[in-house]
């Protein structure tokens, strides 16, 4: 071909890339359930034509889609669906207002902080069956969910007060990202992650100034927030890496894709250049393991029988087998890894009135599968994912990280590391 | 009419052509109270009609050296918006100067502009880029003007629905073989209906030859001469949208130097090449056209080099020496309207050529008044004034669906217009997409199939965009087959209608076959080939009618 030209096809999301193979489609939890909803093939490269023509043919039933990302895991070309229908979202209702429901829930950071000032009371008027019914009736939440218990009090301040003289003496450090769900809703999930680095020598490290990673915000509609936020942590995030070289770690699988991938595909920030110093604290461990650098003991009386539940959003970063390596290194655990399928929360997507049925529908198949798997409980790395299923299944939920920590016989494996002689 | 009949009767005007034109004159003959039959030798807007831009001309192009062309495409230009709403995209169009290109013949463009009464504002780069964010970024200079996308396929087929609620019988796969002549007056057609291969005479007061390029061929039947020129252009289509406006180079009008936003693609074109009349029937595009329309298409648009072309096609222009100089060198690009009882002394006989698709209704209406003459009738022309089916007033707004994912009904809505009312969509099986690409509907098939005179795939592709989109067919033709099959009640013919449509959506692909169209044309080989072995049921010999 004359003068270079045509030696590739570059477009958004590599949306030209498509070959109509539909593969997507065949595993969209959406599609699978409603007929209302066209599927990742459909709403993503098909109408992208068509709005590309004339944004007047963006289809409300965009909505629908749970950017669960299944779709890109399975496409063989690359095509980012869910971002081009996450971008067909954000360009049409650029300039809408959010509801004051979809507000509230997007907003994780304002509402931990105000919560957790008055958690007994949040918490017991949050459970109440008439507030349910309020939140049902005026702000469309639907009345089956149970907001997750706030802590009374916040990780942050748990790790002034009681980590974070001792960190600096260690050998190594990391940063970690901790999220809100672990700030406002369950510091334990973070207490077990710094007792779990500092067993092996690793000193954990807030970031300068960490903000909500706007996974929820993007989902509810507030561009201008999430961006906002996103760059204060991205400029947070640089500095760690870049200043104190050091990795930032996380127990969330959802923040971990919002921070490497979403910034800059959703939000234009740009955080290329700290993506592979941003990772799941199982990845990180699995890792240093693997390459010898630090040894694991395990309690030799820690019996229990385990299901691994795969996020979505773990599947599409690809790490879910760093978390199931970790927890088969626990002599104890009776481990049962599950088909991935989706869970149908979604975030904030199951919270809302008009999604439940849809959301509990998908989730069956899950559902159906940790009752046969017959397990004590089930491990997984996305927090809302933990609320999905314990609500609907009644067993208990826990981070791998969690799970680790609680199987690890501290002392020894502290000797192991040469920490203690 | 049941065609046996049609065969029985006598007309007062016979059209030979099945595109724009014949389609306008049927509907001016209709309205003007004649009764009319059109045949055409395939379907319905296959020659020139089907094959060129999809643009609708200010008039721009021609101000500077055709000034009559160009006040005449003004016009129409602003008819058509009020009579075929529903076939035009009011986009706009920019003459840009680049910096290889003189910026003195703007000032002589838009004074030439100005003379034909065509609106041509200058505007500064800055504003350029700012509205059509695809432009050239190095252009120096741009002028706005009133150019637009029209759709070719779907004006020809209104123009069809027309004429025919005014009582004109249409009769597609019917080929003029000759011509009645009875001394020195012409009587009526001799047919062969191509599709059993029957042999009719149809009689009629009045021929209307406008068969574009293949008048020719009609003329020499009548026993008289005419010099036509075949002037053929290439064009590729783009996978999708990358202009919103029509963008042109301002200059003298050369290869490649206009493309066109249409529907869902964006096409760049054209090509122009003499070519000997005996190769009209040839339209297969070569690597050096490709090459040709590549290479200045992405001066005009950059983000070209890097989209991806799922087709390409060409069509040739039916340009007619002038009767004044036998030797072809003042060639006219006007309309040339040939009453030849005055030319050679052939009665009930006239030809209408030259022009352009723009052009057509304007043609018509000289063809019509030309018929009418001959047959003293003196009704008025309507045509500028009625809105075309379609394009009335009240047609259906995007929002006016049922359905809660509406794509396919808003798609179709844009394609037909306030006929789109007509399309069932109470039910989810005529609410269920055929073609995901261009959103077509069950329901808009059974509407084509039961109202626009549709016998196979390739009709349908015209009436709806089935198979148009980035899968050129790959997913739409097996389902389409199997409706046509259903309508039809029969298989065979569905199994061979299917391989001729995917055969001849390869044919476009091919010159364009590399990177992603070639993987997308490798997937449908596998699929239909290798998955449903369409190879092993289908008798590919013997066949004519793939265009």
């Amino acid at each position: 071909m004359a003068d270079k030209m045509q030696l590739c096809n570059i477009s958004e999301n590599n949306f030209e890339q498509c070959t109509k193979c539909t593969i997507c489609t065949t595993v969209c939890p959406v599609a699978a359930v409603s007929t209302d909803y066209p599927g990742p093939k459909q709403a993503g490269p098909d109408g992208e034509r068509y709005r590309l023509k004339d944004n007047a043919y963006y289809d409300k039933v965009l909505k629908l889609c749970l950017n669960c990302k299944r779709c890109e895991v399975v496409c063989p070309s690359g095509v980012h669906i869910a971002d081009i229908i996450q971008h067909a979202r954000m360009s049409a209702t650029k300039g809408h207002r959010a509801s004051l429901r979809d507000t509230m829930l997007a907003n994780t950071d304002l509402l931990g902080t105000m919560a957790n000032l008055v958690a007994p009371v949040a918490n017991a008027a949050l459970g109440l069956k008439p507030t349910k019914l309020v939140m049902d009736s005026i702000m469309s939440i639907d009345k089956h969910r149970t907001f997750p218990a706030y802590s009374r009090i916040k990780f942050e301040t748990w790790f002034k007060r009681h980590a974070a003289s001792t960190q600096d003496a260690m050998p190594h450090h990391v940063s970690y990202f901790h999220g809100c769900y672990v700030n406002y809703n369950f510091p334990k999930l973070g207490q077990d992650f710094v007792k779990l680095m500092n067993a092996v020598g690793y000193g954990v490290h807030l970031l300068d100034k960490e903000q909500c990673c706007g996974v929820a915000l993007i989902a509810n509609g507030l561009y201008k927030q999430a961006t906002r936020q996103a760059r204060t942590n991205a400029a947070s995030i640089g500095k760690a890496v870049k200043v104190d070289h050091r990795t930032v770690l996380t127990t969330s699988s959802t923040c971990t894709l919002n921070l490497r991938d979403e910034y800059p595909a959703l939000l234009n920030v740009d955080t290329s250049d700290v993506r592979d110093s941003i990772m799941l604290a199982t990845r990180f461990i699995y890792n240093l393991v693997d390459e010898g650098k630090i040894n694991l003991v395990f309690k030799q009386d820690y019996k229990r029988r385990i299901a691994y539940h795969t996020a979505c959003h773990m599947q599409r970063l690809g790490w879910q087998l760093y978390s199931i390596e970790m927890l088969r290194m626990i002599p104890g655990i009776d481990l049962q890894v599950l088909d991935q399928e989706c869970c149908g929360i979604s975030g904030t997507y199951g919270f809302k009135k008009e999604n439940y049925e849809r959301s509990q529908t998908i989730g069956s198949i899950l559902f159906n599968h940790i009752a046969q798997a017959q397990v004590e409980a089930v491990a997984t790395d996305c927090e809302t994912c933990k609320w999905q299923i314990e609500m609907s299944t009644g067993l208990a939920v826990e981070n791998p990280v969690s799970i680790l920590a609680d199987a690890l016989d501290v002392e020894a494996t502290r000797k192991a590391n040469n920490l203690i002689s | 009419m049941v065609t046996s009949e049609v065969y029985k009767k006598e007309f007062d005007v016979i059209i030979i052509g099945g595109g724009a034109t014949g389609a306008g004159t049927a509907r001016d003959c209709a309205l003007r109270g004649l009764s009319v039959l059109l045949v055409e030798r395939f379907d319905y807007s296959t020659g020139a009609t089907g094959r060129n831009h999809g643009l609708m001309h200010s008039g721009a192009r021609y101000a500077v050296t055709d000034g009559e062309s160009a006040s005449e495409c003004i016009s129409e230009n602003m008819t058509l918006r009020r009579i075929a709403r529903h076939c035009v995209e009011e986009t706009d169009g920019l003459f840009i100067t680049l910096p290889e290109d003189d910026l003195q013949y703007q000032q002589t463009f838009v004074e030439s502009c100005q003379r034909s009464g065509i609106r041509a504002d200058i505007i500064s780069p800055d504003e350029a880029r700012h509205i059509e964010p695809a432009v050239n970024p190095d252009l120096i200079g741009a002028v706005r003007v009133p150019d637009a996308s029209i759709d070719p396929f779907r004006l020809t087929i209104a123009n069809l629905l027309d004429a025919r609620l005014h009582g004109a019988e249409t009769l597609n796969y019917h080929e003029v073989e000759g011509l009645i002549i009875n001394q020195d007056r012409v009587q009526g057609v001799k047919l062969i209906n191509k599709t059993n291969g029957e042999h009719v005479e149809v009689r009629g007061r009045v021929i209307v030859n406008a068969a574009g390029i293949w008048g020719q061929r009609i003329v020499q039947m009548a026993g008289a001469k005419i010099s036509m020129f075949p002037a053929r252009g290439a064009l590729l289509i783009f996978g999708h949208r990358v202009n919103q406006m029509v963008i042109n180079r301002c200059r003298k009008p050369a290869n490649a130097d206009i493309l066109v936003p249409d529907d869902t693609v964006c096409v760049i074109g054209t090509t122009s090449d003499r070519i000997p009349i005996e190769t009209v029937d040839d339209m297969r595009v070569t690597r050096e056209e490709v090459d040709v329309l590549l290479k200045e298409g992405i001066k005009l648009a950059p983000s070209l080099a890097t989209t991806r072309v799922i087709r390409a096609y060409a069509g040739v222009r039916p340009l007619v020496a002038s009767d004044d100089d036998p030797s072809g060198r003042s060639i006219s690009r006007g309309i040339v309207c040939l009453d030849h009882a005055k030319r050679d002394g052939i009665e009930g006989f006239i030809t209408i050529t030259g022009g352009k698709m723009m052009t057509y209704r304007l043609m018509a209406e000289i063809a019509t008044n030309a018929v009418c003459a001959k047959l003293g009738n003196n009704v008025e022309c309507v045509t500028a004034l009625q809105p075309l089916p379609g394009s009335e007033e009240d047609a259906p707004s995007q929002s006016d669906t049922t359905k809660r994912y509406s794509f396919g009904q808003r798609a179709a809505i844009g394609r037909h217009g306030s006929l789109a009312a007509r399309i069932e969509k109470d039910n989810d099986i005529d609410n269920a997409l055929v073609c995901e690409c261009e959103g077509v509907t069950v329901g808009e098939i059974k509407y084509a199939v039961h109202q626009l005179h549709v016998h196979n795939l390739v009709n349908l592709r015209r009436r709806t965009r089935l198979g148009m989109g980035t899968c050129q067919g790959k997913l739409c033709s097996c389902r389409a087959a199997s409706l046509l099959g259903e309508l039809n009640h029969d298989v065979k013919r569905a199994q061979d209608d299917l391989a001729d449509f995917l055969d001849e959506r390869w044919k476009g692909m091919r010159p364009v076959a590399w990177g992603d169209t070639l993987r997308e044309a490798q997937l449908t080989a596998a699929i239909y080939q290798g998955l449903c072995g369409l190879d092993s049921v289908v008798n590919r010999q013997g066949k004519e009618d793939v265009q």
